[in-house]
């Protein structure tokens, strides 16, 4: 219902009337979710009623506005939800008895997953974007294989952290030795990739895991120094991590400063490095209390380029916030929050330690993305590419978000099951 | 660990908060000062989505600025045709994406966008904006007269110069000519070509209120103004021109003015100015003082900018210029040289604005009115919302002073150095002026003017740069002669 009507509106204002193609598009994303919602039915009866509906809501407004930007795009993203979909179905079905399968495979998970942060380093598949290496090209397909990787590493600490909290907790010095390997590890990886939005995440996730698996706060503590510690190292010796925090800490210039994209070339660095961030906050500003509208808002310049650079995919929120202005976006992120809160409680009924641990290792994990991209783009935190959970443009993305939705069905399922019994 | 699942799910939902907060921030704190930064593209956008007023010239017909329509990223935006190209270009200016505004459509974009504070206007656009239908501005009328502009350009084509005509008694500016003119229509997209020098002259610089130049003789009816208006002489006073005056123990000579390069002999003030004599203004101007010629220059409205709708950074004031810029001495009798002065010379640099109000104070019986470009402001809906009313700045000189100096004016036309400006049927009176560039013989020619004298109703400047051996009377009277003409038709 919310796509047909997102999509009218669209097209309302692109075209001045409703046409076919808008219900067309709108008919199928609510067939997929009929869908969705029969496997849910059948596989998960006993999950969390509330999960599907949000995922479906967010993917809703993501695949507006993404047709909004451009309709190509939005068709492929289409196809993207229901390849997903399509897995999302396979992974209930297939672990529809007992998940906790999975935890045997632990490490098979864990080495997968650095294995796949590893791959966009390598020589021939890696691909830089926009200074950092985070993407796989094989054949004609481009692939982010680190939003797989943040599944299948919250999968190991799970299994792992479930394993060894007992040891752990103690707090011995050599148990800390774990602990320094990961750590790094995350920092290898971002210094590699050049990633810190992803470094960030990563850590975050574990040390987030760590606390609830040990119950101890010097973990976090020493974590939290280390990584600060390493981030400052990084910091020093990358430049393009410290480019990210300049822009951060000052986006806009009086005056003409260096700029490294036109070498021997001054430039005002809000014309510059910080040109993207800019053109977002203005956008956001733009929204005010209502915003301009679903398809009113300014997203192009006076001679019909693109105002945003990457506007489907990192920025997404950028456009969604001038559009629906304070109101959707306070609501927005709400819908955000209230599936946040419904993750943590699927946490809490948990019986095990290795469901309680996957299902708030994922509910962090997805708070902490939405919190390092909507944050660097408001400015809160140095701006870091990643995308918004079910929202923003990207196969890998919605792949990754929808596997992530199957784990917390799953865990609630038999939370929820193991409760009526 | 529950307790420990509790606490991670609050500090993720402190996370999330902070996105609230932050969202908050940009969307209601701090949009006001980023919609006014210069290089947020949106407010480029929305300005273009306005449909801006159009501007009409005297007739409320020649349109001179008009709208196209786009449709671009799914807005509507209007862009701004100048369908009278070059015409009108120095005061209209142009709105443009890439070079911002400049002229009128600068200095009344918040009429032309429906922004002003009026009333009538502050409702329409509300309205608008509420309805979401396309925000409309107001129009503008201006005083300048089409056939005049036309003839004025076409008289200064090939020259770098400038025209200015205007209603004396009222300040209207009828013709506001700069030449080179360029095409505002190229501005966006060919701005090099639109910018391409003619010769040594850059077209963009509107001459007429931004060009400095050396008055050289039609200085002396300030000059005049000041020696008569005090008192200490009158048109009958007597004066011994040997060809020469005597400064600071040294020879000034008439030959520093190629209009009168021979000895005179026993004159009066009248026919020094008639035949625009340098000795005789330069005794006259040792006689009163520095100070008195820049007072009277004062109240002509040297060493303010010129009163005009068009932007402020567009005009400048005329008085002396020291290292470039504007020198007010505090000394006159010690700082300035009076002779040089008392004709035109010394440090002087006046704008063609300028000397039209200087000859429109005379004409108007020494009292000076505030020229200006707008007639009225229409809104869309076809309400007159404001009408230019004359306004006197001051009264420059007794009203026998000025009528001493029309005559005498008169006098340049009918016998002296600006016969060339006399229309059959029509007195006209006028000065001539050669200024020195300083270059060889490349001279500045001016001739400032009105007519028909007893009843003016036209006053006009007209300058024209790099004469090569040109005087006054023979390059620019002519064209004021032309454009009086067709003024009074």
């Amino acid at each position: 219902m919310l796509t047909a009507i997102g999509f009218a509106s669209v097209y309302i204002a692109r075209q001045s009337t409703v046409s076919t193609g808008s219900l067309t598009y709108a008919g199928i994303f609510f067939g997929l979710y009929l869908v969705a919602h029969v496997v849910v039915r059948r596989t998960v009866p006993y999950a969390d009623p509330y999960l599907l509906p949000i995922a479906g809501l967010l993917t809703a407004v993501g695949v507006t506005e993404i047709y909004r930007l451009s309709p190509s795009d939005a068709f492929k993203q289409g196809i993207w939800v229901i390849v997903a979909v399509a897995l999302f179905a396979v992974t209930l079905f297939l672990l529809r008895y007992d998940y906790r399968r999975l935890e045997s495979y632990k490490y098979l998970f864990g080495v997968t997953a650095v294995g796949l942060l590893v791959v966009p380093i390598l020589p021939v598949v890696g691909q830089t974007v926009n200074g950092a290496r985070l993407w796989v090209h094989v054949g004609g397909l481009q692939f982010q294989p680190g939003e797989l990787a943040k599944i299948m590493l919250i999968v190991f600490l799970a299994g792992y952290l479930r394993e060894k909290r007992e040891v752990l907790a103690q707090g011995r010095p050599k148990d800390f030795g774990p602990l320094l390997v990961i750590w790094g590890m995350a920092m290898l990886v971002l210094l590699e990739t050049r990633d810190l939005g992803g470094g960030l995440l990563y850590f975050g996730i574990f040390l987030g895991m760590l606390y609830v698996a040990t119950a101890r706060r010097m973990f976090v503590v020493v974590g939290i120094v280390l990584f600060v510690v390493g981030a400052i190292g990084v910091w020093k010796i990358t430049p393009h991590v410290q480019e990210r925090v300049t822009i951060w800490r000052h986006p806009w210039t009086s005056h003409e400063v260096y700029c490294p994209i036109a070498p021997n070339h001054l430039s005002l660095r809000q014309n510059c490095q910080s040109y993207q961030l800019v053109k977002s906050l203005y956008s956001i500003a733009n929204g005010g209390y209502l915003g301009s509208g679903l398809g009113r808002g300014t997203v192009t310049t006076v001679g019909g380029q693109a105002l945003i650079p990457y506007a489907n995919t990192d920025f997404i929120y950028s456009v969604v916030a001038q559009e629906l202005g304070l109101v959707g976006a306070a609501a927005l992120l709400l819908v955000y929050m209230v599936f946040v809160l419904r993750g943590v409680r699927i946490a809490l009924l948990a019986q095990d330690g290795f469901s309680k641990l996957l299902a708030i290792g994922l509910t962090f994990g997805f708070a902490l993305q939405t919190f390092i991209i909507v944050g660097g783009i408001l400015r809160i935190i140095p701006l870091t590419g990643i995308t918004l959970p079910f929202v923003s443009y990207g196969g890998s993305s919605v792949l990754a978000n929808f596997l992530l939705l199957a784990g917390l069905l799953l865990v609630s399922n038999r939370a929820n099951r193991e409760l009526l019994r | 660990m529950n307790k420990q699942i509790s606490q991670l799910g609050v500090v993720a939902l402190v996370l999330l908060i902070a996105l609230v907060v932050g969202t908050t921030y940009w969307q209601t704190w701090a949009n006001a000062g980023l919609a006014e930064r210069q290089d947020n593209a949106i407010r480029l956008v929305a300005q273009f989505s306005v449909k801006r007023g159009k501007i009409y010239a005297s007739d409320g017909k020649t349109l001179l600025a008009t709208n196209v329509r786009k449709r671009i990223g799914g807005q509507t935006l209007y862009f701004r045709r100048y369908p009278t190209g070059p015409l009108f270009s120095d005061v209209v200016g142009y709105s443009t994406q890439t070079r911002n505004q400049t002229g009128l459509e600068q200095s009344y974009n918040d009429f032309l966008t429906g922004s002003n504070a009026n009333l009538d206007t502050v409702l329409h656009s509300t309205l608008d904006r509420l309805k979401g239908s396309t925000i409309t501005g107001n129009n503008l009328v201006l005083t300048l007269r089409p056939a005049l502009q036309a003839i004025a350009l076409r008289a200064m084509r090939g020259k770098c110069g400038a025209v200015v005509a205007m209603n004396p008694t009222t300040g209207a500016v009828y013709a506001l000519v700069s030449s080179p003119a360029y095409n505002p229509n190229l501005i966006e997209n060919h701005f090099r070509e639109a910018a391409h020098p003619v010769g040594t002259c850059g077209p963009l610089l509107n001459r007429a209120t931004q060009g400095k130049y050396q008055p050289g003789s039609t200085f002396k009816v300030v000059t005049a103004t000041a020696a008569l208006d005090t008192g200490k002489f009158t048109p009958e006073s007597p004066f011994y021109d040997p060809g020469y005056c005597i400064e600071y123990g040294k020879e000034v000579r008439n030959a520093g003015n190629p209009e009168a390069p021979e000895a005179f002999g026993h004159v009066t003030l009248f026919s020094g100015l008639e035949h625009s004599i340098n000795s005789v203004f330069c005794n006259v101007g040792k006689a009163i003082g520095a100070g008195t010629i820049l007072n009277y220059a004062k109240r002509f409205g040297f060493y303010k900018l010129p009163p005009l709708e068009t932007p402020s950074n567009e005009r400048v004031a005329s008085g002396l210029y020291s290292h470039g810029t504007l020198f007010d001495p505090k000394d006159p009798a010690t700082q300035v040289d009076p002779g040089r002065l008392a004709f035109g010379q010394e440090r002087l640099q006046v704008t063609p604005l300028q000397m039209a109000m200087v000859a429109s104070a005379v004409a108007n019986g020494g009292v000076l009115m505030k020229p200006y470009l707008i007639q009225r402001i229409v809104s869309p809906t076809g309400k007159t919302i404001a009408t230019a009313h004359p306004h006197a700045i001051g009264r420059v000189m007794k009203p026998e002073t000025a009528a001493e100096l029309n005559s005498m004016m008169q006098a340049v036309v009918v016998g002296g150095t600006g016969t060339e400006a006399a229309i059959p049927g029509i007195e006209v009176a006028g000065k001539t002026g050669t200024a020195e560039t300083g270059v060889g013989d490349i001279y500045t020619a001016w001739f400032i003017a009105f007519a028909p004298a007893d009843h003016p109703k036209i006053a006009v400047s007209v300058v024209v740069e790099n004469q090569p051996g040109g005087f006054g009377g023979a390059i620019a009277a002519p064209i004021a002669k032309q454009v009086m003409e067709a003024a009074l038709r």
